[in-house]
């Protein structure tokens, strides 16, 4: 009974989160260019479309391009931060910590506006790389919280034992931290690429006017009209996250990266 | 290794490149924006610096409070429904086998990292007249004809939470993950069916929880900004939306970042409210 009921109640769940993505799916193999579920006709073309259009695949590198520079900043940010203070007795240099999370939880638009004031008054206001910076400034606390959670599952005896034979410093973060701390760094970056190739206010309001991402376009694209480019761009962005997700689960301890105690624990 | 205190100045240079970032892009940022809250706008989208509160006192007018109050609400909507679907799920699926959990968790983070514009995008494609969910119905005798769903209250109330659904999942999980099963077990033993015993033993258990996770999601609906726009009607429009609308297409940025700070001043003592909540819940 009770059984039947938890199986009834993740299936509505599941049918909930999937459902606007099964019609989308389906709206991305329409043949027409019309909205129209269940598709008519099947054609793939729509996803050749993202590719071979200039505006769409222009939009697709800046997206990916932002994407992959700005969580590479936000892991240079957050790395040597977490080890600093998984290294060193400093309790004022928290307050950075506390620094590196709060971006991401205030309201974005809030981040978004600090940004676009600043740009604005320094005069970089459009310029591409505003967008890197205030993208890795954005998600610094994915990689910092990955990080931090990192560190403390490394054993200190560990460390101590180098140190008590003599390895300095450098030596110990090259040897030992660093081949530990690795998964923590590729799930850090993975978080914060994917949530940077996804954002949109941030980047709308830094460099929106100059340069457009796969979000922005979607929706000035969404003003306009219909296409159905938009519908495949969604099941690509759908199945990238899904595939990088499922990366990190494989190669490293998703429900421990989001809380759950290491898998031996429980 | 234990941890040391810096002993000279070389030991703080990995501080270096956080704390300038952090501060030049975050900080910095953050109090140019308070100051501007306070400037002078000058007609033609321009602004001088100044002194005045303008701004802050057109912000506390009627029209304004009127969306303030919108916005607070539809937050507290998403917050309270999001929790209530989310807290048995999050309980059971702690409870099933690490591998389901795994592909459930795959599935959670992959919607939670949509963008918002495809949230959007989706339900109006899912609740609009020509390719919409009434269609299924139609399909099914269920209903006569199909029609537009949007844009409603409950089409912005419905893509909001699933846009937060994910989320809500996810700061329950740690709690509920490290659940002690004795409390349960034991309820059980003496009779208690699996339906009471949740809401017996661990509902109260995690009363602090609960009450951290509807501040956590309502700050997180606080931020949703297309959705309202995507799905709802102009009286639907949040706060963000009009933070946003002021910025860019009227150009009024010290009436902007007057509203940003107002939002930032909420947004901080509810998260205050979180840790006191959090607090309270190590002592018991």
């Amino acid at each position: 009974m009770t059984s039947i009921f938890r199986k009834f109640y993740f299936f509505l769940i599941a049918l909930f989160l999937a459902l606007p993505l099964i019609v989308v799916a389906g709206v991305s193999v329409n043949q027409k260019q019309t909205l129209a579920f269940p598709p008519q006709g099947l054609s793939v073309s729509w996803y050749g479309e993202i590719f071979t259009n200039p505006e769409w695949r222009n939009a697709l590198v800046a997206s990916v391009t932002l994407a992959v520079l700005s969580a590479a900043l936000a892991v240079a940010i957050a790395l040597p931060l977490a080890w600093f203070l998984w290294r060193r007795v400093a309790p004022w240099a928290n307050i950075f910590q506390l620094l590196g999370v709060a971006p991401f939880t205030l309201p974005p638009v809030i981040t978004a506006l600090g940004l676009l004031t600043f740009w604005a008054t320094a005069g970089f206001y459009g310029q591409p790389w505003t967008a890197v910076v205030s993208h890795a400034i954005f998600f610094v606390t994915l990689p910092l919280v990955t990080l931090s959670l990192g560190f403390t599952s490394i054993d200190r005896s560990l460390v101590e034992a180098a140190a008590t034979m003599g390895a300095d410093d450098r030596t110990i973060f090259r040897t030992i931290v660093l081949p530990l701390i690795l998964p923590y760094i590729v799930s850090g970056y993975a978080f914060a690429f994917v949530l940077s190739l996804n954002e949109y206010i941030v980047a709308y309001m830094t460099v929106g006017f100059t340069m457009e991402t796969l979000p922005i376009k979607i929706f000035n694209a969404l003003r306009y009209g219909y296409t159905p480019t938009m519908a495949s761009v969604t099941v690509l962005f759908v199945s990238t996250a899904a595939i990088i997700f499922s990366l990190v689960a494989r190669f490293g301890d998703l429900p421990k990266l989001l809380g759950a105690m290491s898998s031996d624990g429980k | 290794m234990r941890r040391e205190p810096p002993q000279t100045i070389g030991d703080y240079a990995p501080l270096l490149f956080p704390a300038a970032m952090l501060t030049i892009f975050f900080v910095v940022p953050f109090g140019t924006m308070i100051a501007v809250s306070f400037f002078q706008r000058q007609q033609g989208g321009f602004y001088t610096p100044a002194f005045v509160y303008d701004n802050y006192a057109r912000f506390l007018s009627a029209f304004f409070g009127g969306v303030l109050g919108f916005s607070l609400s539809l937050a507290i909507a998403v917050a309270v429904c999001c929790v209530v679907l989310a807290l048995p799920f999050t309980y059971l699926l702690t409870r099933m086998a690490r591998s389901v959990q795994v592909v459930w968790l795959v599935v959670l983070l992959s919607v939670l990292s949509l963008s918002e514009v495809i949230i959007g995008f989706a339900w109006s494609t899912l609740f609009s007249r020509t390719a919409g969910i009434t269609n299924i119905l139609v399909a099914l005798g269920l209903m006569t004809e199909a029609k537009a769903l949007t844009p409603s209250f409950s089409a912005v109330l419905t893509g909001m939470v699933y846009q937060a659904f994910p989320y809500t999942v996810l700061v329950l999980f740690p709690a509920l993950v490290r659940l002690d099963p004795t409390l349960t077990e034991a309820a059980r033993t003496l009779g208690a069916s699996p339906v009471k015993a949740f809401f017996t033993v661990v509902v109260p258990t995690l009363r602090n929880t609960i009450i951290a996770t509807l501040i956590m999601v309502f700050i997180f609906a606080l931020g949703s900004y297309l959705l309202p726009q995507l799905l709802g009607r102009p009286q639907h429009w949040t706060l963000s939306v009009l933070i946003t609308d002021q910025a860019i297409y009227q150009s009024n940025m010290p009436f902007a970042a007057a509203m940003a700070v107002f939002l930032v001043l909420v947004t901080l003592g509810l998260v205050a409210l979180t840790v006191i909540a959090g607090r309270k819940g190590e002592v018991a």
